[in-house]
């Protein structure tokens, strides 16, 4: 008796899993996102001999940076798992190689535990080298696997002090490998050089840079950063252009993001039925030092080559990205088949000199495949008349209507009463 | 007795299912807000505040990124966008510029409206502005005249010298419509007002169904809505117009008809 009964029971808790796990997700899976994916933060601090200075507020660099850490802990929204990285904490000798190894995982990307995170922090004294790179490169491994967004927020003092290995072309690969992460940069009382570094890096994952020269200012901008991750925002799907329409990936209903190096042109493909609409729109963005002249043309293009509807812009100067759009109703035809229309995104944007061309530079494609419109038969609202013309027009033929009817009915009485 | 025990495990189950669905804001409520004002702007398209017309929104930044915002405009409104930049205290003259883009990511013309402007070193701020020009209900998919959707606020400093790069500035945005009435109704209509990511939205509604439409699991590209819903297209002044006219007619017909007819029987 009680055996059929947890039967019962087992089966009831099943069907709840079974229907709210097909209830929901379901709706996510659409756009490449699971439920909410909770967002990743790691803060990549600088622990190099430098940050000893005392020129922020009267106190030292490192000083400051505990102070910051400590209220962007306490600060710090639950769903976020926030981990810590420090570079140049441990070897304070003299050896290049070594001391561009240096860089730890303080506290691992997870679930925050305040008070050990911020103990951790505490333990840190200025010490060694500066190695950005290594650093970033290991920050992108310590991230979970997983949909929700990426975030490093570098904190620093100085220039990478372990060349070759640029940071700026660390950054770029990070950013090229597609998994949604950006890095933000604070330089501590910069001077020109970390200026550009760290402007560099941050541009070449779409990230920002802010130059920090009081102590509140970091801890508000860092609680910023960490409370902008925290914002749920939709994660593109990678996906892989073509260089024709033929092999183009197949497109549904979503966010993409891909690559498009200078002069190449993506193609994709959607389909697209009798009375329906497909909308698109694409933005690349310039993650690294371009010419200023720039633009964007996006194709909407029939299998055999014909163009049907094109969005284009273009523009000169400083920008984050250039963008267009276009949409393309299919007429609900009785004969008309479903088609596939070609996309084509192509960019104008060139290398300045001396500037690295691969990766690609990145692009973001929207891709909404809705009902098609009403078209419009007339050129207002159903065809009517607005305004003291119309009323004017329709009251003086009213009138003469009148008028006319009148004197054709009195001919006819006149002719009536003649016969 | 056990029966039921476990019946509201699986109700509970259920409902943690559902909880984290029911929670999740969409992103025009998320996010910093005093006062229902948003003080925070996204960095992209995609993280673009939400922001409601006749609302100030303010923002901080350094000088060198790029703010976006977010609203909503539906078909015969006049949305006139404006922003103010606090510089910071030491500058050398920066340029700052507002574009606006539509739902499909274009770049809309202004009728008017200072959209750039450039700031001489010792200014402490920067007032921009930009008109866009009347919302349509529809348009050919071939022009780019404005739809009723989503549009973004883009600001950013154009002209920076680079002394100045990330330097601490702070931003105010505030849109403003004004409703074109009758006037700029026009015939057709879209489907789908232009918000990136509706289709997505709209499978997404079908799926909840039940009314919980709202509230879907998995973040919005762009959560824009209007206030009282969009306008349908249907009703417009027009047919005040047209029918005040079609009874005026009629009345100075019977008039006009009278007069042909004097006083008593005609010819009597």
């Amino acid at each position: 008796m009680i055996r059929r009964k947890r039967l019962a029971a087992g089966a009831l808790a099943l069907l709840a899993a079974l229907t709210a796990g097909t209830a929901f997700p379901a709706t996510a899976a659409a756009d490449g996102t699971d439920g909410r994916p909770a967002p990743q933060v790691e803060l990549v601090l600088d622990v190099s001999g430098s940050m000893r200075e005392r020129d922020v507020d009267g106190g030292t660099r490192m000083a400051a940076a505990k102070q910051a850490f400590g209220e962007v802990l306490d600060a710090t929204p639950e769903e976020v798992l926030l981990g810590i990285r420090t570079l140049g904490a441990n070897y304070p000798g003299d050896d290049r190689v070594e001391g561009c190894e240096d860089t730890e995982q303080l506290y691992p990307v997870g679930p925050l535990d305040r008070v050990e995170a911020k103990t951790a922090v505490a333990t840190l004294t200025p010490t060694g080298w500066t190695p950005i790179g290594p650093a970033l490169k290991a920050a992108a491994r310590d991230f979970r696997e997983g949909e929700g967004t990426r975030r490093i927020v570098l904190i620093t003092d100085g220039e990478d002090t372990c060349q070759p290995l640029d940071p700026c072309e660390v950054a770029r690969e990070i950013a090229a490998r597609g998994i949604g992460l950006t890095i933000d940069t604070l330089g501590l009382v910069p001077d020109a050089r970390t200026r550009d570094q760290l402007l560099c890096i941050a541009e070449a994952t779409g990230g920002t840079y802010t130059s920090v020269r009081h102590k509140d200012e970091l801890a508000d901008r860092v609680g910023q950063l960490v409370e902008r991750a925290a914002e749920p925002t939709v994660t593109p799907v990678a996906v892989e252009g073509t260089d024709a329409c033929v092999d183009a990936p197949v497109l549904e209903s979503g966010l993409y993001t891909d690559r498009a190096e200078f002069g190449q042109a993506r193609w994709y493909r959607v389909g697209l039925e009798p009375g329906q609409e497909v909308r698109a729109a694409v933005s690349v963005a310039s993650d690294r030092e371009v010419n200023p002249g720039y633009g964007v043309l996006l194709r909407a293009v029939t299998v055999h080559g014909r163009e049907m509807v094109r969005g284009e812009a273009a523009g000169h100067g400083r920008t984050d990205l250039v963008s267009t759009g276009l949409r393309l109703p299919k007429e609900d035809d009785e004969e008309a088949l479903a088609e596939v229309v070609c996309l084509e995104v192509t960019h104008s944007f060139s290398p300045a000199a001396g500037v690295k061309t691969t990766p690609g530079l990145p692009v973001e494609l929207t891709v909404d495949v809705v009902d098609g419109p009403s078209d419009a038969s007339d050129v207002a609202a159903f065809g009517l008349g607005r305004g003291w013309w119309l009323i004017g027009a329709l009251v003086v033929t009213g009138f003469l209507a009148g008028l006319l009817w009148g004197w054709v009915s009195r001919w006819r009485v006149a002719v009536w009463r003649t016969n | 007795m056990r029966l039921t025990r476990a019946f509201g495990g699986a109700v509970l189950l259920l409902g943690l299912a559902v909880a984290p669905a029911a929670a999740d804001a969409s992103p025009s409520a998320s996010g910093d807000e005093k006062d229902g004002r948003p003080t925070e702007a996204g960095t992209s398209f995609r993280s673009a505040t939400a922001i409601d017309p006749g609302v100030g929104a303010t923002a901080q930044g350094s000088t060198g990124d790029y703010l976006y915002w977010s609203f909503g405009a539906d078909a015969t409104q006049r949305p006139t966008v404006r922003a103010s930049v606090r510089l910071p205290e030491e500058h050398a003259g920066e340029t700052w510029q507002i574009d606006v883009y539509d739902g499909l990511r274009r770049r809309q013309a202004c009728r008017h409206g200072a959209q750039t402007r450039t700031a001489p070193a010792g200014t402490s701020s920067v007032e921009l502005a930009c008109a866009l020009r009347t919302v349509r209900g529809w348009a050919e998919p071939w022009s780019d005249d404005p739809l009723p959707g989503t549009y973004y606020i883009r600001l950013s400093a154009v002209g920076l010298p680079v002394s100045d790069v990330g330097r601490a500035v702070s931003a105010e945005v505030r849109v403003e419509t004004a409703d074109a009435g009758g006037a700029a109704a026009v015939d057709g209509a879209l489907a789908e007002p232009l918000i990136p990511g509706i289709a997505l939205r709209a499978d997404a509604e079908e799926a909840a169904g039940d009314g919980e439409s709202d509230d879907s699991a998995a973040p919005v590209l762009s959560g824009t809505a209007a206030e009282d819903g969009w306008s349908s297209g249907r009703w417009t002044d027009r047919w005040a117009w047209t029918a005040a006219g079609g009874v005026l007619a009629a009345l100075t017909g019977v008039w006009g008809h009278s007069l042909t007819r004097g006083r008593g029987r005609p010819g009597a």
